[in-house]
């Protein structure tokens, strides 16, 4: 029925849409720089010359929230961060996916007190979870490549940019 | 002038051939430290029954409380571990984990170690719950799954006795 068939062996390679827009997304994904704690050392190392997330279409990190895809919530974040990591979600332009790097990011992690925010899932809906305090560069580099395994199963009828 | 640029220059070119340091990932893996701490892995007896006991010492253990331990009774019909209890719910929360090791440190019998796996990313909260199941080593050789069946008065004391009491 597609175009695929009527062009026959041409040589001529199709694709749909979805699958082309999908893999737009996942090779140039800028992440943005919201390093809050311990965790950021490791999101810069992931950046250096030894892990270099460039391999992966993430050149570097974007300070402003209008120019990232990505928001890599890199360390704790306390009550007052809160509204804060809110307002620079907003201002980010649509698709935009968010990883909670680190124990601290996810869940609280040991600080399990009244100054924490114990998840970043409760203000921000969050794509994937990595785990480890701090995690290695390997730890977040896996939890981007589970990332775009995710992005690249989005339906259209999933985009709401 | 030139031969300051050249000079510079030279630097440039001499880099151009040097070897890349980037370990590139996922197909290459950058090995871990001997000490190295990632995953939990609940062991085994070489019979096939588990180390662990149901002590809670690992619990108690944890600064982040991630470690969650109900035990239960063993009976020499469905027998779990030596001794007289079983861990019948052991649940870590990966996400609330620090490898911190104190667990490992804190553990009678040596059933709980970290291994050097430290791929844990998940998409829900719900998946980094690690059960028992997920956790606990698979049965190798000719040893049987538990429960097993044993006889009686063979398994009495849940911790091994050591090889020199004054250590």
């Amino acid at each position: 029925m597609g175009v695929e068939q009527k062009l026959g062996d041409m040589g001529v390679v199709t694709t749909t849409l979805e699958q082309a827009v999908n893999w737009a997304r996942t090779n140039a994904m800028w992440p943005m720089l919201f390093g809050l704690a311990c965790c950021a050392i490791e999101m810069m190392a992931s950046q250096a010359a030894h892990y270099d997330l460039s391999r992966f279409g993430m050149e570097l990190m974007r300070a402003s929230p209008r120019q990232s895809d990505l928001m890599i919530v890199a360390g704790r974040v306390s009550q007052k961060m809160a509204p804060v990591l809110r307002r620079l979600y907003d201002q980010m332009p649509e698709p935009k996916w968010v990883i909670a790097m680190g124990d601290c990011a996810s869940t609280g992690g040991v600080f399990n007190n009244y100054a924490v925010v114990q998840g970043v899932d409760e203000i921000v809906p969050v794509d994937v979870y990595v785990s480890g305090c701090p995690p290695r560069p390997e730890n977040l580099i896996h939890g981007i490549i589970t990332l775009h395994e995710k992005v690249r199963g989005e339906k259209i009828t999933d985009w709401n940019g | 002038m030139l031969v300051e640029l050249l000079r510079g220059l030279k630097t440039t070119f001499k880099a151009m051939f040097e070897k890349p340091v980037t370990y590139q990932y996922p197909e290459v893996k950058r090995p871990v430290r001997p000490r190295y701490r990632g995953r939990h892995v609940l062991k085994r007896y070489e019979n096939g029954l588990e180390k662990c006991i149901g002590c809670a010492l690992c619990a108690a253990a944890c600064p982040a409380d991630a470690i969650f331990v109900e035990a239960a009774e063993n009976t020499d019909e469905a027998r779990y571990s030596p001794g007289e209890r079983y861990a019948s719910t052991y649940e870590i929360n990966m996400l609330r984990c620090i490898f911190c090791g104190y667990c490992a440190d804190a553990c009678p019998t040596e059933a709980i170690v970290l291994t050097d796996n430290y791929e844990l990313t998940f998409t829900s909260r719900v998946e980094a719950i690690y059960t028992k199941e997920r956790l606990l080593e698979p049965v190798r050789g000719e040893a049987r799954p538990t429960p097993q069946q044993t006889p009686p008065g063979v398994y009495t004391r849940a911790v091994p006795k050591m090889a020199d009491p004054q250590d």
